[in-house]
């Protein structure tokens, strides 16, 4: 393994690792600001009940999320200093208005959630959480116009031996940033919102704070189909605009090696063999990737072969195919999680909306583990997205072999790559732990608290505010 | 132009970031040392806890202004410090989910865990920083291609240490008088005492590095003899501390620390200007910020920017600061 190698996979871990928060985290927000309005404009102390138990949950989740996502901006830096060079006169920007904008409001206006409960007025308190919302929402439009530049370059020139900006809002208008910004934040209201029924449904079935629980799982799972069905949709939009931007990234995910005829089929499953250039065995849909990439019944799709000659013709020699296995199957993966995610809410709705909730318990118990189906299409779909684009870093302008730090040494990468690993492992088992508790014990009244250590920590024993948080 | 003001820009990024962080590394050092039981240190991290995630987003945003508006610098310096970020970033990373995993759990082995984390991770990322800018000041080998060519420890010298405990120190020191506003009883007079004791070794660590400094950098030669006005003001702003905490003045103490901070941050921009990082082996090599600079539309889209957000920004968090301008006690309510 080369050293770009090694950073290819700190960037992949660390991305990948990063992004199982953030989605979880907009999709939070979004829903305890709705549960906190409900309680500010109907006055029910339920929904404030809702608001802070999920709260709990969300801020667990947050914090893992913040810092994670330190590492992120620097690591461009650290092991794409070529890259940096290149293009961070465009890249930069967004990633900088991105810290301007959103990261100072989300995390000054979380503190003042957090801390303000009995501080501020209720309508300051609550504006507090829907400027975190939104401000995680801007912060997802920037970081999305940084990567649908790596996806579709726009608005810039190269000068003096780089990428420099000419276009600021050709940034923002990019049309990939409009196909993928709606995909990312319903998927995130999607994450959000199947979490929510998830636990719901656990405790439910638990038969603890029914009331509670049951409103919960309503509106998560009304949320979850609307989002999870909107995402489809925008993902949609996704596929075919790839076909005018990155046909190549359409192809791997299709597993097509030689240009379809007028009616294209769609590979359902594909024994893959990348050596050999051709798949030794396949079942196809007939008419489904016309459809797909054009809605259509006809229109011919490319195949790898013939763009790998044309990418030649265009950008020299060098082997333009991304890893077809990895982007093939990270992409059903993603699709045959979301189909799940449309169905399994559908008919949540339907047993919220005749009432009979109580009557499904397997239903309620599938959803649990259903908590996994988000986090597994958010995270295949950035697989399909970033290792499609190989072996571009920026589509055409950039290779990512030509990006990674010159004088970085492979050590110096692996033992940032073990040590990251590491801790973000420790992590997710501290956080995992912490998020199963605090679900389990809520509500506190039922188990105390300190029950799972010696009380020996004397001052909080005795008081009764502690096990609140 | 437009180079000089995200110089200047960055600068004050700098000055925010060390500024408010820098009293929450304190407040996070002195947990372990000033908190006698598991109650007290609550209150310690609750004195921080609506506001260090704000305060640590001054240097998200540094990070993120060396980016766009010196694309040549941020690759340079993150590459070539490589290992000393890295160390830092975990420092963060751990310092952040310790805030909010810590009171979780009823269990004392854990909230030990997760105090040291807060004390380890509150005090390296002070010391890197104080190593890094000694670096920057002092030059470090960048050939021809822009590239550091030197390894972790050709960061480390006894110039580099030195610049490293100054500024844990002084954060210690702003840490300790912003637990004198923000706390009452016994913790206030610990932290009292306590900045009384190390008030007069901050004095001598920093005069210290700036005796090194003179030897070791060009800031002297450069600039004449004579310190400019800044550094002097940041000493006698260091050396007032002690006089009005003795008069009971907690508030002038902390604003003096506070001042001491800004201005030795500006300092070491003064030094640099326009330099970014110096090269030791070649001074046609050193970056400045004309050669690492992004283009001047990168610049002028920026500036509109942050022109229009800082000040929102600085308004926003003046108010949280207002909001829980109240003391925490032992008796209160407490989130963390």
């Amino acid at each position: 393994m080369e050293a770009v190698d090694l950073a290819r996979w700190q960037f992949g871990i660390t991305t990948v690792y990063h992004f199982l928060f953030v989605p979880l985290s907009i999709g939070l927000a979004y829903l305890i600001a709705f549960m906190q309005t409900l309680y500010v404009v109907k006055k029910d102390e339920k929904y404030k009940e809702m608001a802070k138990f999920w709260g709990k949950l969300f801020l667990l989740n947050f914090a893992v999320g913040v810092v994670t996502g330190i590492m992120q901006e620097f690591q461009f830096g650290m092991n794409w200093a070529d890259y940096s060079r290149y293009v961070g006169a465009v890249f930069g920007g967004p990633l900088a208005v991105e810290a301007l904008v959103s990261f100072f409001l989300e995390s000054t206006f979380l503190g003042i959630w957090i801390f303000g409960w009995d501080k501020l007025p209720k309508k300051a308190h609550l504006a507090a959480i829907w400027l975190v919302a939104i401000g995680a929402t801007l912060s997802a439009l920037w970081i999305l116009s940084a990567n649908s530049f790596m996806q579709e370059p726009v608005g810039f020139e190269l000068r003096n031996g780089r990428a420099e900006m000419t276009d600021f809002f050709a940034l923002l208008g990019n049309k990939q940033l409009w196909v993928e910004f709606p995909h990312v934040i319903f998927g995130a209201l999607s994450t959000g919102a199947l979490f929510v029924t998830g636990v719901s449904a656990y405790k439910l079935l638990r038969k603890q704070k029914a009331e509670q629980f049951k409103a919960s799982f309503s509106i998560g799972v009304i949320v979850a189909l609307v989002a999870s069905f909107m995402t489809a949709m925008a993902g949609h939009s996704q596929a075919q605009h790839l076909m005018e931007s990155q046909p190549m990234k359409m192809a791997a995910a299709e597993a097509l090696w030689d240009t379809t005829g007028d009616h294209a089929g769609w590979t359902v499953f594909a024994w893959i063999d990348s050596d050999g250039k051709k798949n030794s065995m396949q079942v196809d849909v007939p008419y489904a990737l016309s459809i797909l990439a054009y809605n259509k019944l006809e229109g011919s799709v490319p195949g790898i072969n013939e763009l790998q000659a044309e990418y030649e013709a265009k950008y020299g020699e060098g082997n333009y195919i991304p890893p077809v296995r990895t982007t093939f199957w990270s992409f059903r993966i993603m699709v045959v999680a979301g189909v799940l995610m449309i169905v399994l809410s559908l008919f949540g709705v339907y047993a919220v909306a005749r009432n009979r909730l109580e009557r499904f318990p397997r239903y309620l118990k599938w959803m649990i583990p259903a908590i996994s189906l988000p986090f597994i299409a958010n995270s295949s779909g950035w697989i399909m997205t970033e290792v499609g684009r190989q072996p571009w870093i920026v589509f055409g302008l950039q290779r990512t072999e030509d990006g990674v730090s010159p004088l970085v040494s492979k050590g110096m990468v692996l033992t940032s790559l073990i040590g990251f690993t590491v801790i973000y492992g420790l992590l997710l088992v501290a956080l995992a732990y912490l998020m199963v508790r605090t679900i389990r014990l809520d509500p506190p009244e039922e188990t105390g608290h300190g029950d799972t250590g010696p009380r020996t920590v004397k001052p909080d024993s005795q008081d009764p505010l502690l096990g609140t948080l | 132009m437009l180079e000089t003001l995200w110089f200047i820009l960055i600068c004050v990024l700098f000055v925010g970031f060390f500024f408010l962080e820098g009293f929450d590394f304190g407040v996070g050092m002195l947990t372990p040392i000033l908190g006698k039981t598991d109650r007290e240190r609550r209150v310690l991290i609750n004195t921080i806890g609506p506001v260090w995630d704000g305060n640590e987003v001054w240097l998200i945003t540094a990070g993120g202004a060396i980016f766009a508006a010196f694309p040549g610098w941020y690759a340079t310096l993150f590459s070539g410090f490589y290992l000393a970020l890295f160390f830092m970033l975990l420092a963060l990373i751990g310092r952040g989910v310790a805030f909010e995993f810590r009171s979780k759990l009823d269990n004392p082995k854990w909230r030990s865990l997760w105090d040291y984390v807060i004390g380890i991770g509150s005090l390296l990322p002070p010391l890197l920083w104080g190593v890094a800018l000694a670096n920057l000041m002092r030059g470090v080998p960048i050939d021809e291609s822009t590239n550091y060519v030197g390894t972790f420890w050709d960061l480390i010298s006894v110039y580099s240490v030195a610049a490293g405990v100054s500024i844990v120190l002084l954060f210690l020191l702003h840490g300790a008088l912003f637990l004198a506003l923000k706390t009452e009883g016994d913790i206030r007079e610990r932290a009292r005492s306590f900045a009384n004791k190390i008030g007069a070794w901050t004095s001598a660590v920093l005069l210290l590095f700036v005796v090194l400094s003179y030897f070791e950098t060009d800031m002297f030669t450069r600039n004449g003899i004579m310190p400019g006005m800044v550094p002097t003001m940041a000493g006698f702003a260091l050396i007032s501390v002690p006089f009005f905490l003795k008069a009971g003045r907690d508030g002038w103490a902390f604003i003096m620390t506070g001042a001491t901070i800004a201005l030795s941050t500006i300092t070491v921009f003064m030094a640099l200007f326009p330099r970014v990082m110096i090269s030791s082996l070649n001074p046609d090599w050193t970056l400045t910020i004309h050669n690492t600079s992004s283009n001047e539309y990168t610049l002028q889209v920026m500036s509109v920017v942050a022109l229009c957000t800082v000040p929102l920004v600085l308004a926003y968090q003046a108010w949280t600061y207002w909001v829980f301008r109240k003391r925490v006690s032992v008796r209160d309510h407490l989130d963390y």
